[in-house]
């Protein structure tokens, strides 16, 4: 009959009203500032910079490869190299970026920069308080302010942290392994190695110095 | 002459003009309404309670919307503009004479003028409603069946659209313009 | 005792016979006039504030959300903070606008509104003035306010609000008539357009239960189709097809921004009150007390407490229906309200002739209950609310 669909839906929402004041469980609510959902691990916003150690400058596990500039979508990321190299995790000497610039009024947010870096140094971030007074230089962020320590990146996707963390724990393993062996093999056969150990140097050197015009 | 009835003519006189003289014929239509509200202000001030409340509602509330609808539906908003004067000025200034003169000559010979009777405290709604409802019964029917033949007849002219549609839809219309250009069972479900 | 309650109850009449003794003899009808005028503005003016605050808090529990909570304890002082902003907005006008006609047309639709409560018994004694065709002129100034939408519409040159005005009015003429059909049966069996009489007719008490016109056949009938002809006037849920925020965003007032904005709103809800009042005085008997025993309380306060009712009634209605479509509130309008609106006249007749009583009850009852029940499975059948097939624009 007319009229009774009516009478179920008033009903329904009688039953919301009164039902809200007696069960607070109804209200879905989050009241923001004083109150926050727990964060999911899943979550990105903003890329970051990750750094092992203490020192957020000389533990950046960036090399300033230049990758992820050349794949940002919206070319958010600009990337000067430095000239002095530091030594990486396994204690290599790497390049590092002496300049590491995200717009990030300018960042869509779409992971690619963290899809293709080789090295893991940059993540996407999960803080999402950003605002600032001054849209321009505010939203530009440097590589200070993009630096974030390796615990922080373990607190916000702890699976992933780990997974990495375990990969290149191994590295460091291998590189240790090999430097042991090494050793071992110079202290066994000192005569005949210097002009082996000498080639083995050489050719990375020329190696890389044959890179970066392919590369360009 | 008292002030109120001053003001009020002065309102009725000014949006008549307007409502000849503006360029735009939506304010020309908004200046008719203000005449309208003018004379239900005249009647209020006359103390015919009932008549003047009654003009606000059919004319303020109707004829001015009405009015309104015409001018919106039948041209585009943007031509809205109009010369004051039309070709044929002098034959509507013709005919609006005429008009007034017999009305006002009407006026004159009724009487209206001559037995002024002091009405105590106006006419109550209840001695309009009986007399409407007695004395003025056959009338106020007639009018009302008018009402009626005039609605049916609206309501069939504006349903008579639908039949040159079927027609169209079925193929054989009356061939004009872009009925023609449709496919046969075009519009068919 | 009896002093007292009547002291209470005529206390705002009294205050105002005391001030305005007052005053000089030359200027004591004009400041009896001002004394109502700003009696009536300021009380519903801060009760539309309050509705606002009520309304949102409300709508939002009844959707099981918190609601406005953030200005003041508990967010009750949210009307305060939104009073404020839009003071202090700029008062932005379209280039294209009709910019005189744009500026008066919230004026033609809040003083009309304004106007409308000048009739209306707030308690006994407390019409700010009596007409005779008391009714005739709630509807005459209601009418006026079409003019004032088409005007807002109109010169804001914007097609959504073009096409928002022109659904009000459409909607407005279409409900205005089952509006005044079902108030006339109240005038039928009162005899009267004084609306100061027509409380007056229900307010005596029949073995100490009131004798509203709602709990009649015709009254309960009437008063339905009242309250959803009402709510189509005020353009409130489920008929606010022409302010839907989802198509033509904001409808006639789109262009309006800062106060001029504020007095729409403020037009929608007076309008929303003044005919709430309305339905009050024509069928649940004004100012007066449902049972003898609570009449020890003011008169005013009751006229307030049933108002404030049906005003949650909107409320609560706005939060559980969805919005119509045109072609569906037209069809309402027509083939469901009027007919019935016109069946409840030939019920409140009989009823007259009867002379109430069980057969009033029961010749009433079935002679309106056989017509709901058909005109239902006619809206209700399969074609019924049926998919809308476009004449001019396939």
């Amino acid at each position: 009959m007319l009229g009774t669909g009516i009478i179920k839906g008033m009903a329904e929402t009688a039953r919301n009203f009164f039902g809200s004041y007696a069960d607070p469980e109804r209200l879905v609510t989050v009241e923001y500032p004083e109150e926050r959902l727990a964060p999911k691990e899943n979550a990105r916003n903003f890329p970051f910079l990750v750094y092992d150690g203490d020192n957020p400058m000389a533990g950046l596990r960036c090399v300033a490869c230049q990758i992820c500039e050349k794949e940002c979508p919206p070319k958010c990321i600009y990337i000067v190299k430095d000239r002095e190299k530091k030594p990486d995790f396994v204690g290599k000497p790497q390049f590092q970026p002496k300049v590491f610039d995200i717009d990030i009024s300018v960042c869509m947010s779409c992971q690619i920069c963290v899809e293709v870096c080789p090295f893991d140094a940059i993540k996407m971030d999960t803080e999402f308080e950003l605002s600032r007074t001054d849209r321009f230089g505010g939203l530009l962020f440097d590589k200070h302010e993009l630096a974030r320590s390796n615990e922080h990146y373990q607190r916000i996707h702890p699976t992933e942290a780990a997974e990495i963390d375990a990969r290149r724990e191994a590295e460091v393993a291998k590189a240790e392994a090999k430097a042991r062996a090494d050793a071992e093999a110079k202290a066994g056969e000192k005569t005949g190695a210097d002009a082996k150990a000498g080639g083995g140097a050489a050719s990375p050197a020329s190696g890389k110095k044959s890179t970066p015009p392919g590369k360009a | 002459m008292n002030p109120g009835f001053s003001i009020l003519a002065l309102i009725v006189l000014m949006g008549a003009v307007g409502a000849m003289t503006l360029r735009n014929l939506v304010h020309c239509a908004l200046s008719l309404a203000v005449t309208f509200a003018g004379l239900a202000g005249l009647y209020l001030a006359l103390g015919a309670e009932f008549v003047g409340l009654a003009q606000v509602l059919v004319y303020i509330g109707a004829v001015a919307i009405l009015i309104v609808f015409a001018i919106l539906l039948t041209r585009p908003l943007d031509t809205a503009q109009a010369r004051p004067f039309s070709a044929t000025w002098v034959a509507g200034l013709a005919v609006a004479l005429i008009v007034f003169g017999v009305l006002s000559m009407a006026i004159h010979r009724s009487g209206v003028g001559a037995d002024r009777v002091a009405l105590s405290g106006g006419v109550t709604v209840r001695e309009i409603g009986d007399l409407l409802m007695t004395w003025y019964v056959v009338p106020l029917e007639v009018v009302g069946l008018l009402l009626t033949v005039a609605l049916i007849g609206a309501v069939i002219i504006a349903l008579r659209e639908e039949a040159p549609r079927a027609e169209d839809a079925a193929g054989d219309g009356p061939g004009k313009g872009i009925g023609k250009e449709k496919e046969p069972g075009h519009r068919e479900p | 005792m009896n002093g007292m309650r009547e002291a209470a109850d005529q206390i705002f009449v009294n205050a105002k016979h005391w001030l305005v003794e007052w005053m000089p003899p030359a200027l004591q009808p004009l400041s009896s006039i001002l004394l109502s005028v700003s009696a009536i503005v300021s009380v519903f003016a801060l009760l539309f504030a309050i509705t606002t605050i009520v309304e949102r808090k409300g709508l939002g529990r009844f959707q099981n959300r918190l609601g406005p909570n953030r200005v003041g304890p508990f967010g009750w002082l949210q009307p305060v903070a939104d009073g404020l902003k839009t003071l202090t907005k700029e008062d932005v006008v379209p280039r294209a606008a009709d910019r005189l006609v744009h500026f008066l047309a919230p004026l033609a639709l809040v003083v009309p509104v304004f106007l409308a409560f000048s009739v209306l018994p707030i308690g006994r004694n407390m019409a700010a003035i009596d007409l005779d065709a008391g009714l005739l002129f709630f509807f005459a100034v209601g009418a006026s306010s079409e003019l004032a939408v088409f005007m807002a519409g109109w010169s804001s040159r914007n097609k959504y609000s073009l096409l928002g005005a022109m659904r009000a009015i459409a909607q407005m003429i279409s409900y205005e008539v089952p509006l005044i059909v079902s108030s006339l049966t109240v005038v039928m069996m009162a005899g009267t357009l004084s609306l100061v009489e027509i409380v007056r007719v229900q307010a005596d008490f029949w073995h100490g239960l009131p004798q509203w016109h709602v709990f009649t056949p015709w009254g309960l009938a009437g008063f339905l189709l009242f309250f959803v002809a009402a709510t189509a006037e005020s353009n409130r849920s489920p008929f606010d097809i022409p302010e839907g925020e989802s198509e033509i965003i904001a409808g006639y007032y789109l262009e309006y921004s800062g106060f001029k904005f504020a007095l729409f709103f403020l037009g929608e809800y007076l309008g929303l009150f003044a005919v709430s009042a309305l339905a009050v005085t024509l069928f649940l008997g004004g100012w007066s007390a449902p049972v003898s025993l609570l009449a020890w309380l003011p008169s005013w306060f009751w006229f307030f407490a049933k108002l404030c009712a049906l005003i949650a009634v909107l409320i609560w209605v706005r939060a559980t229906l969805p919005r119509l479509r045109m072609d569906q509130l037209m069809r309402f309008a027509w083939t469901f309200m009027l007919p019935m609106a016109l069946i409840n006249l030939v019920v409140a007749a009989v009823w007259h002739y009867v002379g109430g009583g069980l057969a009033g009850w029961l010749i009433g009852a079935v002679l309106l209950a056989v017509p709901y029940v058909g005109l239902g499975l006619l809206l209700g059948r399969p074609g019924g609310f049926r998919k809308r097939t476009y004449r001019f624009a396939d």
